[in-house]
């Protein structure tokens, strides 16, 4: 370990490149919890915003007018607005109206931490596109699949968790994708409520050790290889749930 | 296991109906989507155990018709009861009349992400709730009665329409009914693969299932029915053993639709 931190203070010296974040234990343990928080900021957005659309394309179906106008105006308004917006609306528009409660200390606190909002923000803001994306894999499922379906004496929810739900996702995947590739890269966002996260931590180093320029190229790299982890999950779960002889599964 | 064992309802519906009534009977429905009335008051009554087809011109509302008995069609008036239970009924248990009465489509409609034991499997484990051991059993024995044994982990997809059309059929009778209805189930096979799927109804019929089949098969209908009923523009224009149908129609749009088709 001492002789690859030595290794980099040599780097920085002989070509300027200033990685304090594998040579500095301070700069590296805050970079890692940065890294650390991106991921959870990202893990639970993106499942939330997962759970979030296939609720919301289930009561998009709804034969209850109100449910639906819920959902659509929910869409609307979180498609539409800026998603910083959304951020700042819930930590400083709509936090300081929410109860307080008593932490560990005894002190009062606010219902939520600023980690807690980025997460419901960002996954409401991703939840709205995924409702709208899993409608479009509902619809491409065929009237009659769902007909035969019902003689078999499903329920409404029978026929959408165990037929409508798994063929829609296959359909919409490339779209969810997409949608969750853009949610890992605008938890970016919950830097101005100063979460923690990777483009936050950066700042701090940055700041202290004098090296934009080189933190500015860690975290291109950094994104790169996050959005290709995701990006991989995603086509291994796309082939796990690839059909024979169906749609692109058909293709093996 | 023995056939009986694999297709016979598990239990005796608590309707007060008993075998000497109609099991399906149909009393003057009517039913119109939008301005179209596409049944105009048809009426007719099928016993336990017998075979009815229902022929007619495209359009003339058979698909409606018998849509209308498992309630995937709301009627507008009248009445069909299945084993004593009213269909048209607002407060009608949708359930305890889907596990009465079987359907097979035209389109077969399997559910394409799930092999074809899967398929059979589904609804009694996840509708009835049933023992999922229990119903492996019952679902292998089922597709084997539809000769598809060995096909058991193949997708719908790698199926060829005859054997995804038996898978169907298997699929349905893994819940019991006690009705199966046929909605044109060979109209959309290779001529090649009609024969193996009508010798699997035929083998049902014979087993004493109840069948109410639409279909274009003027020769299956003959060997097979106990009763025809031609339909036309929303009305059963003529009915008949199907000995006496075939070989003296009556009414002139009968005599027309049976010199188009055979
Ligand atoms: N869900 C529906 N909505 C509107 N019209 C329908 C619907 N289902 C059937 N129809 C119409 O009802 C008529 C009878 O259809 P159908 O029962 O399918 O006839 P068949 O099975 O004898 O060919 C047709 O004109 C068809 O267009
Ligand atoms: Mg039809």
């Amino acid at each position: 370990m001492d002789a690859l931190a030595e290794w980099f203070r040599t780097l920085y010296e002989t070509t300027g490149v200033n990685l304090t974040i594998v040579y500095d234990a301070y700069d590296r343990q805050r970079f890692v919890s940065g890294l650390g928080m991106t991921i959870y900021l990202s893990t639970a957005s993106v499942l939330i915003s997962i759970v979030i659309g296939a609720v919301g394309a289930w009561a998009q179906g709804s034969p209850l007018r109100l449910l639906r106008g819920l959902v659509n105006g929910f869409v609307v308004v979180f498609r539409n607005t800026p998603p910083l917006v959304q951020i700042f609306f819930f930590y400083f528009g709509l936090s300081p109206l929410l109860p307080y409660v008593e932490d560990m200390d005894g002190m009062r606190a606010p219902l939520f931490s600023n980690v807690q909002w980025a997460i419901i923000s960002l996954s409401l803001f991703a939840g709205a596109f995924n409702v709208e994306i899993f409608r479009s894999g509902i619809e491409a499922v065929p009237r009659s699949t769902i007909e035969a379906v019902e003689s078999l004496g499903y329920g409404r929810l029978g026929v959408y968790l165990h037929v409508v739900l798994p063929l829609a996702l296959r359909v919409c995947l490339p779209a969810l994708n997409n949608n969750l590739v853009n949610l890992l890269k605008t938890t970016t966002l919950a830097y101005a409520i100063a979460v923690p996260e990777t483009l936050y931590v950066s700042k701090q180093i940055w700041t202290d050790s004098q090296n934009v320029p080189t933190m500015m190229i860690v975290l291109l790299l950094v994104y790169v290889g996050l959005v290709g982890v995701l990006v991989w999950i995603m086509h291994r779960w796309e082939r796990r749930l690839a059909i024979p002889g169906y749609g692109q599964g058909a293709a093996r | 296991m023995g056939a009986d064992a694999l297709t016979s309802p598990a239990s005796p519906a608590a309707t007060g109906w008993t075998p000497d009534q109609p099991i399906v009977s149909i009393r003057d429905v009517r039913k119109s989507f939008g301005a179209v009335e596409v049944l105009k008051g048809v009426s007719f009554d099928v016993r336990k155990g017998e075979v009815i087809c229902v022929i007619g011109p495209s359009g003339s509302g058979k698909s409606t018709l018998i849509r209308c008995v498992n309630a995937l069609v709301g009627i507008d008036s009248g009445s069909i009861t299945v084993a004593g239970r009213e269909v048209n009924d607002p407060k009608l248990d949708k359930l305890a009349l889907r596990r009465t009465v079987g359907m097979v489509f035209q389109q077969y409609n399997l559910f394409p992400h799930r092999t074809a034991l899967q398929n059979v499997m589904m609804a009694p484990v996840q509708v009835l709730k049933q023992d999922k051991r229990e119903v492996e059993a019952r679902a292998r024995a089922l597709l084997a009665k539809v000769r598809l044994s060995g096909k058991e982990d193949a997708y719908p997809g790698e199926l060829s329409g005859g054997q995804q059309q038996r898978v169907a059929i298997a699929r349905s009778l893994a819940m019991r009914p006690e009705v199966m209805l046929f909605d044109e189930v060979t109209a959309a096979l290779d001529p090649e693969t009609v024969k193996e799927v009508l010798v699997t109804i035929r083998e049902l019929a014979e087993e004493g299932m109840t069948c109410i089949l639409v279909t274009h098969e003027m020769g299956f209908a003959r060997s097979l029915a106990d009763h025809i009923y031609f339909t036309d523009r929303g009305v059963i224009v003529e009915h008949g053993p199907p000995a006496e149908f075939f070989a003296a129609p009556k009414d002139e749009r009968t005599r027309a639709f049976l010199g188009q088709i055979l």
